[in-house]
């Protein structure tokens, strides 16, 4: 993703019914949905940018206007107010004709319920917007052969649309709309109508294509799951509002109203929440240079069992126990290393919360979590990952830490004992 | 009081005064009628009837099946029997070209209607009005305009016939998809080919529906064609009634039946998977996507080169 603005909508309104115009007017000025007399507002003042390969999600629930947006965004619907530029050409405000132009090479779209032509075979389905291009037949058909092949429907070409199940007809619709090569995918509910089975194949296969094609993708959904799970960034709409725009995790976790907040309750948050998303700094960590004498007092001082070793530039090495460092002091070791164990377990910062249960039940510690370059950014503590399943992210300010460190007695007298020498230490602690 | 609302006056003064202006008009339109009617009626009464009959039984066979077919043999054979042989082709005639004009009115008219809603609004009750309006009403001014003989008989037809055409069309493009016709838009289409291509095929059934109402219409009228002069089956029926001739009447209605019955058939398997030209035309797409199925492999074959094909190594 880079930070070109793919697509660009201002101050989009859609009313429906007469005096369109006045109700956009009183619109501006405050007023709400219902003091608008006759007309219908389906669509109140959108703005938003989408970047250049990027999946922008819309969501709401029916009635909210999403469909009618996403309209607007090709020109279906043409706009009571507003502009909508596309690669910075606008598509407010031309004629017919230009329009048709920009549909053509700019904009493409993937519909609810497939809207192919049954009367056409699949390749020619495929096929069908390059003919609108004007590309010869076999060029057309050469183009639709690969991009069927592509989204996995290869030995398909000559069949029906009829004989074809729901996920695999919604593969034409989408083979069709990447056949023109346009720079935007407009996706109106494109999965709603297919089970969830396959729905989530679709959306793993669009994630895939995406990540090979790179195109911009405006995808309308009313399912918040699909939402978190496709989208870069999600508009949440509400009757015609835009209520919020931001990063599935923005949402979750900063919902900008009630509205989204109980619309956000529903969530599976372990898909969408990342481990940096919930992990805390650690309570203390042990330099890999420092002897067991001051890593012991660290643990002391933090109450702690056990901690992490960490080397200056904070790159993970592995993690003591307090017993192995009081060894240590006891036999007067100025080095720490024998105690350190490797099997620390760490996962990457960007894991999603269901794959952290099985790692932080496996560490002794609270879970390391680790950036790209290795180095410790933060832990995870049971409690941690179990209230941000909760939705709420400090719960957890109260619950106790790990249990059961040494005595804090038997350690500064082991301390304490060290201070005065190994040999004196050793023979004590026997 | 004497209430009396000269309706009768101002049609009388309001067909004088189109009488008057469009009378040139009428006769173009006679001419047209008439020439058509004899040119079907030329290839339909010229040669043998029963080289006529195989013909059509041919043509059941293609569009229905051999059962038709048969069906097509004996029906005709009936009406040859029955001495009503010449008079069938005459009404056939009468009723194929009152519905032909009637197709090219309707489906035009239909498809606009579709498009347009104040169209629409016009259209609707027009139709409603000349489809209840009695037949033999607005025979009496064919009968002013083009005087006794086939052309007030196709004119009454056609009048009669349209509406049905009309309104299906409507309500076939107008139950298309509209999501489908949104993909033709959201990909740039023009709506002169979204109509081609989209509309006018997904509304093929409903269309075809309408033809065949047309038609259908356009033989329940031969009758009352027949009483000013047209001719046919109508003719012999109307002779019938004034003469009181029961079995002559029968002989030529149950032609009439006959007649029906072939031309339904016949376009009721329109758009439909059905007889042997739509198996020819199965085999032949099945055939070309084999085809092409092969040149793909083909191309497969030399894209890898040709090391990977069997004997061109060393």
């Amino acid at each position: 993703m880079n930070d070109n603005i793919a697509l660009h909508a201002q101050g989009l309104y859609k009313v429906f019914g007469r005096h369109a115009d006045d109700a956009v007017e009183k619109l501006r000025n405050g007023a709400t949905r219902d003091e608008i007399g006759s007309a219908t507002a389906a669509v109140i003042d959108a703005s938003f940018d989408v970047h250049d390969g990027e999946i922008f999600v819309v969501m709401g629930l029916s009635g909210s206007g999403k469909s009618t947006l996403i309209r607007m965004l090709n020109g279906l619907h043409p706009q009571t107010a507003g502009t909508v530029e596309i690669g910075g050409e606008s598509i407010t405000g031309v004629s017919a004709a230009e329009l048709r132009e920009i549909r053509r090479t700019k904009v493409s779209m993937v519909f609810q319920h497939f809207a192919l032509l049954p009367h056409r075979s699949v390749i020619d389905n495929v096929a069908y917007g390059l003919e609108i291009q004007g590309l010869s037949r076999a060029d057309r058909l050469e183009r639709a052969r690969k991009i069927t092949k592509i989204v996995g429907l290869a030995g398909w070409e000559e069949k029906y649309p009829s004989e074809l199940s729901g996920g695999m007809q919604q593969r034409v619709g989408l083979a069709r709309a990447l056949a023109t090569d346009t720079e935007v995918l407009l996706m109106d509910e494109a999965f709603s109508a297919l089970d969830p089975l396959i729905r989530r194949e679709m959306q793993d296969q669009l994630l895939e294509l995406q990540s090979e094609l790179g195109k911009t993708i405006v995808f309308i959904t009313h399912d918040l799951n699909e939402a978190m799970y496709l989208g870069d960034r999600i508009a949440v709409m509400r009757d015609g509002r835009i209520v919020q725009i931001g990063t599935p995790e923005d949402i979750l976790t900063n919902p900008a109203n009630e509205y989204v907040e109980q619309f956000v309750q529903d969530v599976d948050r372990s898909r969408v929440l990342t481990a940096d998303s919930v992990m805390r700094k650690p309570r203390a960590v042990i330099h890999d240079g420092s002897g067991p004498h001051a890593a012991l007092t660290l643990m002391r001082d933090e109450q702690l069992s056990a901690a992490y070793v960490v080397k200056r530039d904070r790159t993970l090495v592995g993690w003591v126990r307090d017993r192995d460092v009081l060894d240590l002091v006891r036999k007067g070791e100025r080095d720490l290393t024998s105690a350190i164990q490797t099997n620390h377990g760490a996962v990457s910062h960007d894991t999603s919360l269901a794959d952290l249960f099985i790692p932080t039940l496996e560490a002794a510690l609270p879970l390391a979590v680790h950036d790209e370059r290795n180095r410790l950014v933060g832990v995870i503590p049971r409690v941690t990952l179990l209230a941000s399943l909760g939705g709420e992210p400090d719960a957890d300010a109260s619950a106790s830490p790990r249990p059961d460190p040494l005595p804090t007695a038997v350690v500064d007298k082991a301390l304490d004992a060290s201070d005065e020498g190994p040999s004196t230490t050793a023979k004590e602690a026997r | 009081m004497d209430f009396r609302i000269p309706v009768g006056d101002w049609i009388d003064s309001l067909f004088k005064w189109i009488g008057a202006h469009f009378g040139g008009l009428f006769d173009v339109l006679k001419a047209l009628f008439v020439g058509l009617n004899d040119a079907l009626v030329w290839v339909f009464a010229t040669p043998p009837a029963i080289v006529v009959i195989l013909v059509i039984a041919a043509a059941g066979y293609l569009a229905r099946g051999w059962r038709f077919a048969i069906g097509v043999v004996l029906g005709l054979l009936f009406v040859v029997g029955v001495g009503q042989w010449d008079n069938a082709t005459d009404t056939l005639g009468l009723v194929l070209v009152a519905a032909f004009l009637a197709i090219i009115i309707a489906i035009p008219l239909g498809i606009w209607a579709a498009k347009n809603d104040t169209v629409s609004k016009v259209v609707k009750p027009l139709m409603d009005f000349l489809q209840t309006l009695p037949a033999f009403v607005y025979l009496i001014p064919a009968l002013a305009f083009f005087g006794i003989g086939v052309a007030p008989g196709v004119i009454a037809t056609l009048i009669f016939a349209l509406a049905p055409g009309v309104r299906l069309t409507e309500l076939g493009i107008r139950g298309v998809d509209s999501e489908v016709v949104e993909a033709g838009q959201a990909f740039g289409a023009s709506p002169r080919r979204i109509l081609r291509q989209i509309q006018i095929p997904l509304a093929m059934p409903s269309i075809m529906a309408g033809i065949n109402q047309i038609i259908m219409l356009a033989l329940s009228m031969v009758v009352i064609a027949g009483l000013v002069g047209a001719g046919g089956l109508g003719g012999d029926v109307a002779k019938a009634i004034s003469s009181l001739r029961t079995g002559l009447g029968f002989e030529a209605g149950l032609s009439v039946v006959v007649l029906a019955i072939i031309l339904d058939r016949f376009t009721g398997s329109f758009g439909q998977d059905m007889g042997l030209y739509s198996k020819l035309r199965g085999r032949r797409n099945k055939a070309k996507a084999a085809d092409e199925q092969a040149r793909l492999e083909a191309e497969e074959i030399i894209d890898k080169g040709p090391w990977l094909m069997p004997g061109a190594g060393r």
